[in-house]
């Protein structure tokens, strides 16, 4: 089904002088798609030539339109010899393949090449036009949206999740193919960056396909990544979550809409009322009742209930069984999925039940040549082990959904480190039923920040009364309580899966709740927190010999647990030195190199109203009779207790004292832990004569046995807290601020550190490279300090080992100014809303329902349970599956259950998941006073570049996204044959990440943008050779490129977002991105 | 553990406006870091020397990326690499184009050759600017002159439009192109007395009054030029000097015609040629202003004397001029 491709070259402007003679260059431009190509005219002897071309037209398959990207050469004419290049622009033109999204490419490129980086730039035109066939999507998977956006995006509304999608692809890599020998290194990089654009639309189009299989129109948290496996081929991969999104058409809808989920409740009652009933905590009746009359539908995935199943051991009187069966309901739908992943981080509120914890799996490869291109076998087989894990590891955990899933690997030669992890978490039921239940998501969008001043006062007073019948209704509000209902336990509490020390949720009081509660996702809106929040980080090296082959993948995985524990210690200890119960956003990661592994965590540690207050560090002599020893210990330990007190006073912690006995109290010992299977009555009458005696007092005691120890205590303590001002944190938002002001400045920082000297040891390494985050940090926090106060979000540190001695860390995050003065006021605003909003119209805001797959066939009701058996209970049982082409060196199974082990033995710890928090912010008075600085400059008003803001998070502060245009994904390659003449290594890579930017940049303002959001670098391989004054970088960056209109603008001209969209340029009159 | 890579790239180009100055006055790294330390930012900021130096290496980087940008400041607004908002790239051009007046008197009128390049040492002992600050500013000056050397136009607003500068950087740089056009020798003694501000003044008013662009906007020549023509005019202007009769009777205009009016009459008899003794006689500015007034409309009523426009083309420019320098 064919499409026609029109490209038209306009000029260029500052084209590099080609002939020395006359300082002039005779530019032409060549057109290639496929494999057909066009060339304009010779402009000769101009560096600002005006070529001004014909239509040049592609007629083509809309299977080519997807794959290829749009290729433009500029090359300088030369009558005797060859022409020579002078550079490229590639054009992804999949955004015009959706009517939603950009509908012309029009504007200055920068052309780059490989070896000089950006040389001029050139104006081109594209369109395309698709013949207007309504079966033109089925072939070919023209049409369907792709997001890196982990969240619903913001001016859509969705109407189903399908699920979990994942594809690769693989190719030879052009560097090492025999060819190389005789091609220039140019050759080979432009190849290479051609190879992968190509897999890329290759890629994107299959992943297309399964979206429309499933009947879904988007995929949403769109993650694909590169595997530069070296000899053994180039993999490129992608993972992401199937939607059937609805365009908004704009805020006005927002009304009428909120109403149609309720009336459609009404015409399906049969499929509605026991879906209200799951997302409840079964205290009423009436749910008992309707969950009856699910049973005889649900009844295959009975085995499972060991863990899942006693979820609610500590729920109310009648809740139990109802709430397993709808249990049951629910997870058999998800299980008859392959895999019940989710690549978003945040959710509508009340979508999560339950979170779990984090579940992660690795596993070591060994890479050999991909010898079938076509069938990349192994790859996926490799994955699918992996995915495999996390799903029984989440199932130990009471839960049948993973969500804030990601994939990741880490090359060192011929050995591959794969990791999964995600959250693992019970979700709404409600939304897991099969009949699709036309939704509404437009609250969605109160979470934006700075929603609140756009939608009008009447959307709320419209909006809260018939929530609030509903919940009354259904006896909601007694049920679910919003801020903490995520944090209750989805395991049976006398079945953990580990031991944990748990306690009445300090919230309602009625549910359980772990100690300490870790996850991979953004803090859910409705998540009550106290204070605020802050980066944690663990930071990690390892030693290991240099060996070859199976050698070197034994010792690999063989460290790996240990490294794990330890990474989790580390959080675990500086989360408590902060005095904060929760991780959010949590991402561990291992990094192996020739000689050591490295392993770094990042999460953002928050104090949750719902979990008790973590108990202090203890540190333990192991010698208690030796006095300075002792008095060692002592001042240690005032130390540690003082950190903890100034931290309480940094973040300001300071929970409500709630009398003992209102307080919840640990369970006692559980006394019937052999138990699997044991009815809700019981347990009930457990509720109320538990032991109030002791409780939140339960200290964390460190023990220091050896040298190793002390360190630890040592590093603990060298963490110096941000400069007055300045916070940060790897969520999307910091929990505790809210009054946002527009002002962003996104950046990427990169250090490469060598690693001096020989005797390396653990220790010395450990202080080196916790040393070098931390001074990293600190440089961050020193280059923004005039944009104090301010908070570093969404920080994403990731970790290479290039070479033998060498760490290269880099960092992107983005630096978000807010407003002192209101804080206090403005935060108790939005948290009351936000409340109020969480305890009445969680049902409203949930309306989207995840689509099951109807073929009850499909489970196997036998195979789950022996998962399960196989994950938590067995802690010996290694899976038999050997490869012939990969032998498995370290299945993560037996390695994950020796990790749990290993943290039983320890100390009591679990980790557990949760959402997103997002307050609101209206006013955005700075906005003003920029424009005006930006009218009243005199002498650059000739400017014709548009600011383009580029952000890591999904939103901008203080704006309002109204039009998704595409997603960016782009692959640069950057050589350098004269090192010391650009600068250095620095100078090399500064210079290319500012192209990179430079080129994401005009990318998105061709299509019409004015942002790119969820920005993500995915990749930056740097090598140098400084003896031969060479050195090389290949950079992967990804996000979404939107338009956003100011909500000053907003408000000024209300009329209709289209025609702010015309102009996408009007608000780039803030002088700051 | 040593750094070899360190970078810091923002999506808004990061610029302080301390260690750009600092860049340049013509400092190294190291000299800006210690100079950075001594006023204190250290203590203020509460963080490291290594932090600052990883800054301040940053900062330069930058700059010196920028460099070849600003060297075409149309160029710096118009390039996609780094996104600056506009005031910022106002301020980057401003701070580049900006130069000590000193440095300017020393080479006004000088050819702005390799030659001159060459002596800019001994220019950087006698100013106390760093070497470094001293080559960026005379390639500046030879970067604007070499620019509007074959541009026809007002001066000034051809640099204010080629290189984007605020109208009273242009103005002067346009006198710098004036005098390295006219070479006319501001370096003898006599003249030392004048600053940058006065010969760029006079220039201006030369060429206010002399120049073609003065005379119809779309004139042939280039600005920084006085027009041959003028030049050949001029010597018909000889005839007030060298013809006795018409230089008493032009004297003698003047006399009457300012009798009473001004309070050093006596001198001003016997002073006709100007300045020097104007100065040494204690002549106000006022009185020299009404004796330049007088002395170039009292040729009117001279008869024979056919080139009153012309005279009070020159005398304007010369009075303007005369005026300026007038000052202790």
């Amino acid at each position: 089904m064919p499409g026609k491709l029109k490209v038209k070259i306009v000029a260029g402007r500052h084209l590099p002088v080609m002939d020395r003679a006359s300082d002039l260059t005779d530019a032409f431009v060549e057109v290639k798609f496929g494999n057909t190509t066009f060339k304009t005219d010779v402009y000769p002897k101009s560096l600002n030539p005006q070529w001004n071309s014909e239509w040049f037209k592609f007629e083509v398959d809309d299977e080519e339109l997807q794959d290829e990207p749009l290729q433009i050469t500029v090359l300088d004419h030369d009558t005797y010899s060859a022409n020579d290049a002078i550079g490229k622009v590639y054009i992804d033109i999949d955004p015009l393949l959706y009517s939603e999204a950009a509908t012309v490419i029009s504007g200055w490129f920068p052309i780059y090449d490989t070896i000089h980086g950006i040389r001029g730039e050139i104006n081109v035109v594209v369109k395309v036009d698709l013949f207007n066939d309504l079966n033109r999507f089925r072939q070919s998977s023209c049409g369907v949206k792709f997001f890196c956006t982990t969240s619903i995006p913001k001016c859509y509304r969705a109407v189903i999740i399908h699920g979990f999608v994942e594809e690769l692809v693989v190719n030879e890599d052009p560097e090492y193919q025999w060819i190389d020998r005789i091609r220039t290194p140019r050759a080979s990089n432009e190849a290479r960056q051609r190879l992968i654009s190509l897999m890329s639309g290759e890629l994107q189009r299959k992943i297309g396909l399964k979206v429309l299989e499933m009947r879904g129109n988007a995929v949403v948290g769109y993650l694909q990544c590169f595997d530069l496996e070296g000899e053994s081929g180039l993999v490129v991969r992608a993972i992401g979550t199937v939607c059937t999104l609805d365009k908004l058409s704009n805020t006005s809808a927002f009304l009428p809409a909120c109403n149609s989920p309720s009336k459609e409740m009404k015409e399906s009652p049969l499929v509605h009322p026991p879906s209200h009933g799951c997302r409840s905590t079964h205290n009423s009746p009436i749910h008992t009742a309707t969950g009856s009359r699910l049973t005889q539908n649900f009844s295959v995935s009975v085995p499972t209930l060991i863990y899942t199943g006693m979820g609610s051991g500590s729920a109310g009187k009648e809740g139990g069984p109802f709430k397993t069966l709808l249990r049951q309901q629910t997870q058999s739908a998800l299980e008859q999925r392959e895999f019940p992943f989710f690549t978003l981080t945040t959710f509508p509120p009340g979508f999560l039940v339950h979170v779990g914890g984090v579940v992660s799996a690795r596993s070591v490869k060994l890479l050999d040549r991909i010898h079938n291109p076509d069938e990349p076998e192994t790859r996926d087989a490799w994955w699918a082990e992996i995915r495999q894990e996390i799903k029984s590891h989440a199932k130990a955990l009471g839960c049948h959904a993973v969500v804030g899933y990601s994939e990741s690997t880490s090359i060192c030669e011929e050995v591959c480190i794969l990791s999964a992890s995600g959250t693992a978490a019970v979700l709404n039921p409600r939304f897991l039923q099969d009949g699709t239940v036309e939704g509404c998501l437009e609250q969605r969008l109160s979470w934006q920040p700075g929603f609140f001043s756009i939608g009008s006062e009447k959307g709320e007073v419209d909006f809260f009364p018939q929530s609030q019948d509903s919940s009354s209704l259904l006896g909601i509000e007694e049920a679910s309580p919003p801020g903490c209902g995520f944090c209750h336990i989805p395991y049976d509490e006398l079945n953990m899966p580990f031991p944990a020390h748990l306690t009445y949720c300090y919230n309602c009081r009625k549910q359980k709740v772990p100690d300490v509660l870790f996850t991979t996702i953004d803090l859910p809106v409705e998540a009550i927190v106290i204070g605020k929040g802050c980066l944690i980080q663990a930071r990690l090296c390892r030693l290991k010999k240099k060996a070859q082959a199976e050698a070197n993948a034994t010792s690999i995985s063989n460290l790996l647990p240990f490294m794990e524990y330890e990474v989790h210690t580390q959080l675990m200890n500086k989360l408590k030195l902060r005095g904060m119960n929760a991780l959010f956003g949590l991402r561990i990661q291992i990094t192996v190199g020739e000689n050591m592994l490295m392993g770094l965590a990042s999460a953002t540690g928050v104090y949750l109203a719902a979990l008790p207050t973590p108990g202090g560090i203890q540190i333990a002599g192991k010698t208690p009779n030796d006095g300075t020893y002792e008095q060692h210990i002592s001042h240690m330990q005032k130390k540690i207790n003082d950190t903890i007190a100034k931290n309480k006073e940094l973040y300001e912690i300071n929970p409500p004292e709630l009398p003992e006995e209102i307080i919840g109290s640990p369970i006692p010992e559980p006394r019937q832990r052999s138990r699997l299977l044991r009815s809700q009555s019981e347990s009930s009458d457990e509720v109320t004569e538990l032991d109030l005696s002791h409780g939140k007092k339960d200290a964390f005691v460190l023990e220091i046995d050896d040298t190793d120890a002390m360190e630890d205590v040592h590093s603990l303590l060298t963490d110096a807290p941000p400069p007055s001002g300045f916070y940060s944190c790897n969520t999307e938002i910091m929990p505790g601020i809210s009054n946002w002001t527009p002002e962003i400045q996104m950046f990427t920082a990169v250090r490469v550190s060598r690693l001096g000297n020989i005797n390396l040891t653990n220790q010395t390494l450990n202080k080196n490279f916790n040393d070098l985050c931390e001074n990293l940090l600190k440089s961050l926090y020193f280059k923004l300090r005039s944009m104090v106060p301010c908070c570093l979000c969404h920080v994403n540190f990731t970790v290479a080992l290039p070479e033998d001695e060498l760490v290269q860390i880099a960092v992107t995050a983005v630096a978000i100014t807010f407003d002192k003065n209101q804080t206090l006021q403005a935060n108790k605003a939005p948290t009351e809303k936000s409340q109020q909003r969480a305890s009445t119209d969680n049902e409203e805001q949930l309306q989207f329902p995840l689509e099951l797959c109807p073929d009850p066939l499909a489970s196997q009701p036998s195979l789950p349970a022996k998962e399960v058996l196989e994950g938590a209970t067995s802690q010996t049982g290694i899976p038999a599956a050997q490869r012939a082409t990969s032998i498995d060196y370290s299945s993560f199974a037996d390695r994950c259950n020796s990790w749990i082990e290993l943290i039983k033995l320890k100390a009591q710890t679990i980790r557990r998941g949760s959402i997103k928090t997002t307050a609101s912010l209206d006013k955005t008075s700075p906005l003003a006073e920029g424009y005006l600085r930006h009218r009243s400059v005199p002498s650059c008003t000739n400017s014709t570049v548009s600011v383009v803001k580029m952000t890591p998070l999904s939103f901008l502060p203080g704006a309002k996204i109204t039009k998704y245009l595409g997603i960016i994904n782009m692959f640069f390659i950057r050589e350098t044959t004269s090192l010391r003449e650009e600068g250095g290594v620095s100078g090399f890579l500064h210079a290319f990440i500012a192209e990179v930017f430079a080129m994401v940049r005009a990318h998105v303002a061709a299509l019409g943008g004015n942002a790119v959001v969820s920005y993500i670098m995915k990749q930056c391989v740097f090598m140098e050779n400084p003896n031969k004054n060479q050195a090389q970088c290949l950079i992967n960056v990804s996000g979404d490129a939107v338009i956003f209109v100011r909500e000053s603008e907003l408000e000024m001209l209300p009329v209709q977002p289209s025609t702010v969209v015309s102009q996408p340029t009007s608000s780039g009159g803030d002088v700051t991105t | 553990m040593t750094s070899d890579l360190d970078i810091f790239v923002g999506n808004t180009t990061l610029i302080d406006e301390e260690v750009y100055q600092l860049w340049l006055d013509g400092y190294t790294v190291s000299e800006a870091v210690s100079r950075r330390l001594r006023g204190g930012l250290l203590e203020r900021s509460g963080t490291s020397v290594s932090v600052l130096q990883s800054d301040t290496r940053d900062h330069f980087r930058t700059f010196q990326m920028l460099e070849r940008l600003l060297h075409s400041p149309p160029r710096l607004c118009q390039q996609l690499l780094f996104q600056i908002p506009p005031p910022r790239q106002a301020a980057l051009i401003q701070g580049y184009y900006a130069f000590e007046p000193a440095l300017a008197r020393e080479l006004l009128g000088k050819k702005l050759s390799k030659g001159t390049k060459k002596e800019l040492d001994e220019v950087s002992a006698r100013t106390g600017l760093s070497l470094r600050a001293c080559r960026r500013q005379f390639d500046n000056f030879k970067r604007v002159f070499k620019a509007v050397e074959e541009l026809k136009g007002p001066l000034a607003e051809l640099i204010q439009q080629h290189f984007l500068l605020p109208p009273p950087l242009a103005r002067d740089y346009a006198a710098i192109v004036f005098f390295a056009n006219s070479r006319f020798e501001t370096g003898k003694r006599r003249l030392q007395f004048l600053s940058f501000g006065d010969l760029a003044a006079c220039a201006q008013h030369m060429m206010g009054h002399w120049t073609q662009g003065a005379m119809t906007p779309e004139a042939a020549e280039p600005d920084g030029d006085v027009p041959r023509s003028f030049l050949q005019d001029l010597k018909e202007l000889k005839v007030l000097v060298s013809d006795k009769d018409l230089l008493d009777q032009h004297k003698s205009l003047v006399c009457s015609a300012l009798r009473g009016k001004i309070s050093v009459y006596n001198e001003m008899e016997t002073n006709f040629k100007v300045l020097d003794p104007c100065r040494s006689d204690h002549w106000s500015l006022g009185d020299l202003r009404l004796f330049l007034g007088s002395y170039t409309t009292a040729p009117r009523a001279l008869g024979g004397f056919r080139h009153q426009l012309l005279w009070e083309r020159y005398m304007a420019g010369i009075s303007a001029c005369l005026l300026r320098m007038y000052h202790e």
